[in-house]
């Protein structure tokens, strides 16, 4: 299999540029169990720069796979395989008959050089597909190794039994030590592990999968690290995660979706047209005194039906599936890729996908008569003993905005530091500088005044004003204190808000020009909701929302016949995700969650939704730029075949012949292998879609019209004049 | 009159042509708002009139019922048989009946092909209408078909239009209901105006027996009569085409002067561009209606341009004095006013003639061929062009819909594969019926000897009477003697299934877009009604047509003018 071998080194090459850019993401996603987080390391997964990544690109095509991929080619050619696509059996039925009419004049080199061209017109009909499938072929290959016989260790009444992970039931216990491979998917009921995860993700840092709660489902195939779980088996084995992996990226469960068949039907419509067009022409022909041979008529047919979108439909569709695994996203259906494209609603967690995840010190604002450099130094003093992530933002913000250089609490003598507690909802510290005591403290507006109070300060009014502005912008206020010689009183306060990520609102207006909107959801109340979607620049927003709420909003966006996107990971989501269009399982969330969605997102990164959505699209887009393209082509290739087929019988059709080619023969000739070679030429396209950037339908429709209906029109013509030019230089034909 | 003769003779041909085109879509332009939403009133109207009342109650049936698709084409598909059968009894009867002028009756392959022919709205004929039908037969037979037929088309085109307007509902509206009030209270009244005007410029309205004149020159002339106004104005206003004398159009008692000429052109083009308007109100967008209205009204033109000009540039000594191909062509409406007429004739189901398309110049005749060609659709017989465009909407709307990359949608219904299955059988069957029947004839020995000319014109012949046929146009490109058993019986059965098949889908597709739920139009939704997605429909469908008869054109017209 060296195939095979070569084809996974060409699969991970073309994967690197992803890897590397979703490690960071990834990091982010495990990130959860360990929530601190610096502004800095997150803005790798901000699509601040959607010029340069998360704009849908593709593999990369590498000429090689097609030679490797020709014996599979070949042996796609079994009429069982080659009726599923209407189109090229209809060629592969005329090649067959010309080469038995080829064999019954063996000494006429024009039928020999016709059927050779259509044989290979439908060799490289399925040499597309096979290219296409050669990918998750490779990927499938990864994913077998990581299957490898498991022996489970299955617990019945307490007592450890050794049986083959083949043999376990829904409902059975398993143990799992560090070493252990889990033998299936299964939820942990029992214990706390670190897991890797690597077979599936192809993410190497270990993550904590945890009985109860949403990190409880493990999948099989995956390492366990370090301490004991105990695994309740939730899938059969032969339906497991990896093995509905496999069988996606394989092909395998590949069904036809409904756009495609849709499509498919207008080609077999087209086809009969054409094919009616050929067979009644020979009578015509025959009254016309010009009698066409069987190889001719056949030529003519499979040139005019549109064998370029025949032969690359079905690679079209596996790409796209493709691109989806190339970003680490499994489409368990077709069918969901295709609706993403149609998404009109867009269900986004605020939490992780539109903000960072946690609240963020973004200003300080001192009261009257103090500077704010005094109030970020006192905020400061005061965060250090805070290990909170809003802790640790102050003395980032400090650090930004007045150059505080971050004190460590071995530097300060005599200093008695009071951490953060979820009671005192304070922290602070007690120095001594120069024999001068100073006490500092920053919290909950609650807290912090009625600390002033008590050491027989006074709040002054303006502190009220300040802590209400920042309620209504959505934020947070905290207070921050001193007690020192002058006595106890507020010197500002810190406002902490919920940070949008960078660059989220140029995708949100690029998504608002494709047509989509876009529906922030959040637990906060409907102020902070409102206050960060208006900075995010959503359309509209869920508060405090509920699954129900959710689930609700799902239904009555569909009522009005709009398909909606969510992302989830909680068994509570499970049912939203079930229920919207496409419904985008976490990874790292429950099996419940991973069942009910229809794709996983395997780096967890909810963000991801836009790029799946685009991905939809351009599926879509590939298709009806080639469907007009093929069709476009069939012009030129009239203005080939009719004259060269009629110009004998009346010579006036030889104004026709605009390419002015060299003979009938050369003619008829070039057409076929201008059919034959365009689908070669066209596979890179067809494997990486067309090119695609957010705008307009009507732009969009302009664009591909100019290049694919225009350029359809065209290019044939200069394409067959080239090959013609070419052929006639063969002696014997020229 | 030599001061008005000299004032036309220093305006060219040409710029008089100009002129006329220009009027003729003017008062199109201006009976386009009012007539098209009177349409849609007519259709949406809760009540029933009076004499509706009677009508339903004759005929039994509940005016208020709703009927789903298959419902609808039974209705259809019942009447039309029954149409059908009555006129082929009547013409076979005729002999037995008053005012048949002393006629027989009218052999069975030829009443069978004229019951199609005037059932189908084609209008096809094989007969000589002043030597073979009574009055009876031509205005008791014959006009009420001019009537209902046209009225079939028009409600199954609002059946489709109601599926587009329509959501989560199989109901599609009551065809009884739809088929009386058209002719009541559209084709009725409207041409009785159109016979009065008529009249008044000099077309007959006389239903007694042949006079019988002494000429000059002592020889014995018979004039024949007939209700000749009344039926000429359905003819064009019902896009039926079936002319009262075997001349049509060209007939002087028919078409008297070049107003009369002008007049009828509207007449045959009134209905299916004011459809458009209906479809708009219907649909809820009148700008829907527009892009529809401006694809139609595009090719019109481009046809018209096209026919003009090869006509006009014919080359040749004698054609040139003449100042243009006037063979076949009356001195009274000359080449701009005869290549109008002919252009509209072939675009639309109407095959209503002012002069002779096999004597066109090769171009000229292979312009009215491709028009038919085309499906009627630009702008297309009453209903059968609406829903035939429509359909072209659908299947460019798919492919281009894809490129935008959203599953496509028209009018905010999704075009799924169920559509598409629907909309590509309809654009199957027209091509199929007349390259498979054309075929037949020319493998065949005896059909061809109907065909007047050898060569490529003999061809021609063959194909544009089968083209004329399934797509219900019935325009002949005269040459071909069609009044043979051969021609009769599979020219009827062309006509039939060009006529009831393509119905069926139709209908289908309404029931099936009635039942789905709107889908709310974005910005990443395809806008049909902008000029762009004109344009795209008018490349789709010159293309798919082009591409379905390139290679029969090219050995019939094509051969023949390039030679």
């Amino acid at each position: 299999m060296t195939t095979g071998e070569s084809e996974t080194k060409t699969s991970s090459e073309t994967k690197t540029p992803v890897e590397n850019e979703e490690n960071e993401t990834s990091k982010d996603a495990m990130s959860t169990t360990t929530p601190v987080r610096a502004p800095e390391d997150t803005t790798a997964d901000a699509p601040g720069a959607p010029a340069e990544h998360g704009r849908v690109g593709g593999g990369v095509f590498d000429p090689k796979q097609l030679w490797k991929s020709l014996p599979d080619a070949c042996r796609k050619l079994d009429p069982r395989v080659m009726a599923k696509s209407p189109v090229m059996f209809v060629v592969e039925i005329g090649s067959v008959l010309t080469t038995v009419m080829a064999i019954a004049k063996p000494g006429d080199w024009f039928g020999w050089a016709i059927t050779a061209w259509l044989w290979l017109t439908v060799v490289f009909a399925n040499l597309a597909e096979a290219v296409a499938e050669g990918r998750g072929k490779a990927q499938a290959d990864t994913l077998r190794k990581a299957k490898t016989n498991t022996v489970a260790r299955r617990l019945t009444s307490d007592v450890e039994e050794q049986v083959p992970g083949t043999e376990l039931r829904i409902g059975d216990l398993v143990v799992c030590e560090a070493g252990d491979t889990i033998p299936g998917d299964g939820d942990v009921v029992e214990g706390v592990a670190s897991v890797d995860e690597s077979a599936i993700t192809g993410e190497s840092a270990p993550v904590i999968r945890e009985s109860g709660g949403d990190r409880c489902a493990v999948t099989g195939g995956t390492k366990v690290l370090s301490d004991r779980i105990v695994i309740k088996i939730t899938t059969k084995p032969g339906e497991t995660f990896i093995d509905r992996m496999i069988n996606l990226v394989e092909g395998a469960a590949r069904q036809k979706t409904p756009n495609e068949i849709a499509l498919n039907i207008l080609l077999a419509s087209l086809t009969i047209v054409f094919l009616l067009a050929v067979v009644t022409l020979q009578p015509f022909a025959i009254y016309a005194k010009a009698e066409q041979s069987m190889i001719v008529l056949i030529a003519l047919l499979v040139c005019l039906i549109p064998t370029t979108i025949g032969a690359l439909l079905s690679a079209i569709g596996i790409a796209g599936m493709d691109r989806l695994v190339q970003r680490n996203v499994l489409a368990m259906s077709g069918r969901a890729v295709e609706a993403a494209g149609d998404v009109s609603t867009l269900l986004l967690d605020k939490t992780g996908t539109i903000t960072y995840g946690n609240r963020q010190a973004a200003e300080f604002l001192p009261v009257h008569g103090i500077t704010a450099a005094e109030v970020a130094d006192a905020a400061q003093l005061s965060s250090l003993a805070d290990e909170t992530p809003e802790g640790r933002s102050v003395v980032v913000l400090a650090k930004e905005k007045f150059g505080l250089r971050e004190r460590h609490e071995g530097e300060l003598a005599h200093a008695e530091w009071v951490p953060f507690t979820a009671q005192t909802r304070m922290s602070g510290v007690d120095i001594e500088e120069d024999g001068i005591a100073r006490k500092v403290r920053k919290g909950a507006t609650g807290s912090v005044v009625a600390w002033v109070k008590e050491h027989g300060g006074s709040v002054p009014e303006d502190v009220q004003r300040l802590t209400d502005e920042i309620s209504q912008a959505g934020g947070t206020p905290l207070l921050v204190a001193v007690e020192d010689v002058h006595g106890a009183r507020v010197l500002g306060v810190i406002h902490l808000k919920d940070v949008v990520k960078h660059g989220m609102r140029e995708r949100f207006d690029e998504l608002r020009r494709m047509g989509i909107k876009t529906v922030m959801i959040t637990g906060d109340n409907p102020l902070t909701a409102a206050a960060i979607a208006e900075e995010a620049g959503v359309d509209d927003f869920l508060a405090e929302a509920t699954p129900e709420d959710k689930m609700a909003l799902i239904k009555r966006e569909q009522a009005g016949g709009k398909l909606v996107a969510m992302t989830g990971d909680g068994t509570n989501d499970a049912p939203a995700l079930a229920q919207a269009d496409v419904g985008v399982a976490m990874n790292t969330g429950t099996s419940a969650a991973k069942e009910a969605g229809n794709m996983v997102d395997l780096d967890s990164n909810p963000t991801k939704l836009i790029e799946i959505v685009e991905i939809g699209k351009q599926l879509l887009i590939t298709r009806g730029a080639l469907t007009t393209f093929s069709i476009a082509n069939d012009v030129a290739k009239y203005f080939a075949i009719i004259p060269a087929m009629f110009a004998v019988a009346y010579p006036g059709l030889n104004k026709l012949n605009i390419m002015a080619l060299h003979s009938p023969q050369s003619a008829i000739l070039s057409a076929i292998i201008f059919n034959a070679l365009i689908i070669i030429a066209l596979v890179p396209l067809a494997l990486r879609g067309v090119q695609y950037r957010p705008m307009s339908a009507d732009k969009m429709l302009r664009r591909n019209l100019a290049i694919y209906g225009v350029g359809g029109l065209i290019a044939p013509f200069i394409g067959i004049k080239l090959i013609d030019m070419i052929i006639t230089l063969i002696p014997g034909i020229g | 009159m030599p001061i008005a003769a000299g004032a036309v003779g220093s305006m060219s041909p040409i710029c008089a042509d100009v002129l006329q085109v220009t009027a003729l879509i003017v008062a199109l332009a201006l009976v386009y708002r009012p007539f098209g939403d009177y349409m849609a009133a007519v259709f949406a109207s809760p009540k029933h009139l009076r004499v509706e009342r009677w009508i339903y109650k004759a005929i039994g049936a509940d005016p208020d019922a709703q009927m789903r698709w298959t419902a609808y084409l039974r209705g259809v598909l019942a009447f039309s048989a029954v149409s059908v059968l009555f006129l082929y009894l009547l013409q076979r009867v005729q002999n037995h009946l008053p005012g048949s002028l002393g006629f027989s009756a009218v052999s069975p392959a030829q009443a069978f092909n004229t019951a199609m022919s005037f059932v189908t709205n084609t209008n096809w004929q094989s007969y000589s209408g002043e030597t073979t039908m009574g009055h009876v037969v031509q205005t008791g037979g014959l006009a009420v078909q001019n009537f209902v037929s046209a009225a079939v088309g028009i409600a199954v085109a609002i059946a489709l239009v109601r599926g587009f307007a329509r959501s989560r509902t199989g109901d599609l509206g009551n065809f009884w209901a739809d088929l009386v009030r058209c002719v009541v209270r559209i084709l009725l009244p409207g041409s009785f105006i159109a016979a009065i005007v008529l009249v008044a410029c000099g077309a007959i309205q006389d239903f007694g027996t042949w006079h019988h004149l002494t000429t000059l020159a002592g020889d014995q002339q018979a004039m024949p009569v007939g209700g000749v106004a009344s039926q000429e104005a359905i003819k064009e206003f019902g896009t039926n085409g079936g002319g009262y004398f075997n001349a049509n159009s060209a007939h002087p008692f028919e078409n008297p002067n070049a107003f009369t000429n002008f007049f009828e052109i509207f007449l045959i083009l009134v209905i299916p561009f004011s459809l458009t308007r209906t479809f708009g109100t219907m649909v809820g967008s009148v700008k829907q209606g527009y892009a529809i209205l401006a694809a139609m009204g595009i090719i019109w033109l481009i046809f018209v341009i096209f026919m003009s000009w090869s006509e006009f540039a014919h080359p040749g000594a004698a054609l040139h004095a003449a100042g243009g191909a006037m063979e076949g062509k009356e001195q009274r409406f000359g080449v701009g006013s005869s290549s109008l007429f002919a252009t509209s004739t072939t675009l639309t189901s109407t095959g209503a003639v002012n002069s002779f398309h096999s004597s066109f110049s090769a171009f000229g005749g292979g312009i009215a061929l491709l028009g038919i060609m085309l499906g009627e659709i630009a702008p297309g017989g009453t209903g059968s062009g609406l829903y035939g465009m429509l359909i072209m909407a659908i299947i460019a709307v798919f492919i281009a819909g894809l490129m935008v990359g959203h599953t496509p949608e028209y009018l905010d219904k999704k075009i799924g594969s169920r559509e598409i299955k629907f909309a590509a059988s309809y654009i199957l069957i027209t091509p199929a019926l007349v390259l498979i029947f054309t075929a037949i004839a020319m493998a065949l020995p005896t059909p061809i000897h109907s065909a007047a000319n050898p060569g490529p014109h003999g061809f021609s012949e063959v194909l544009y009477a089968y083209t004329s046929a399934a797509n219900n146009n019935g325009s002949a490109f005269a040459g071909l003697n069609a009044n043979t058993d051969w021609f009769n019986t599979t020219i009827g059965i062309c006509m039939a299934l060009g006529r009831f098949l393509p119905m069926v889908f139709v209908l289908a597709l309404a029931g099936s877009l009635a039942e789905q739920q709107p889908v709310p139009a974005t910005a990443g939704t395809l806008r049909t009604e902008k000029p762009l997605f004109a344009g795209l429909l008018v490349g789709t469908v010159l293309i798919v047509t082009a591409l379905t008869f390139f290679p029969a054109l090219a050995l019939g017209p094509l051969a023949e003018g390039l030679s």
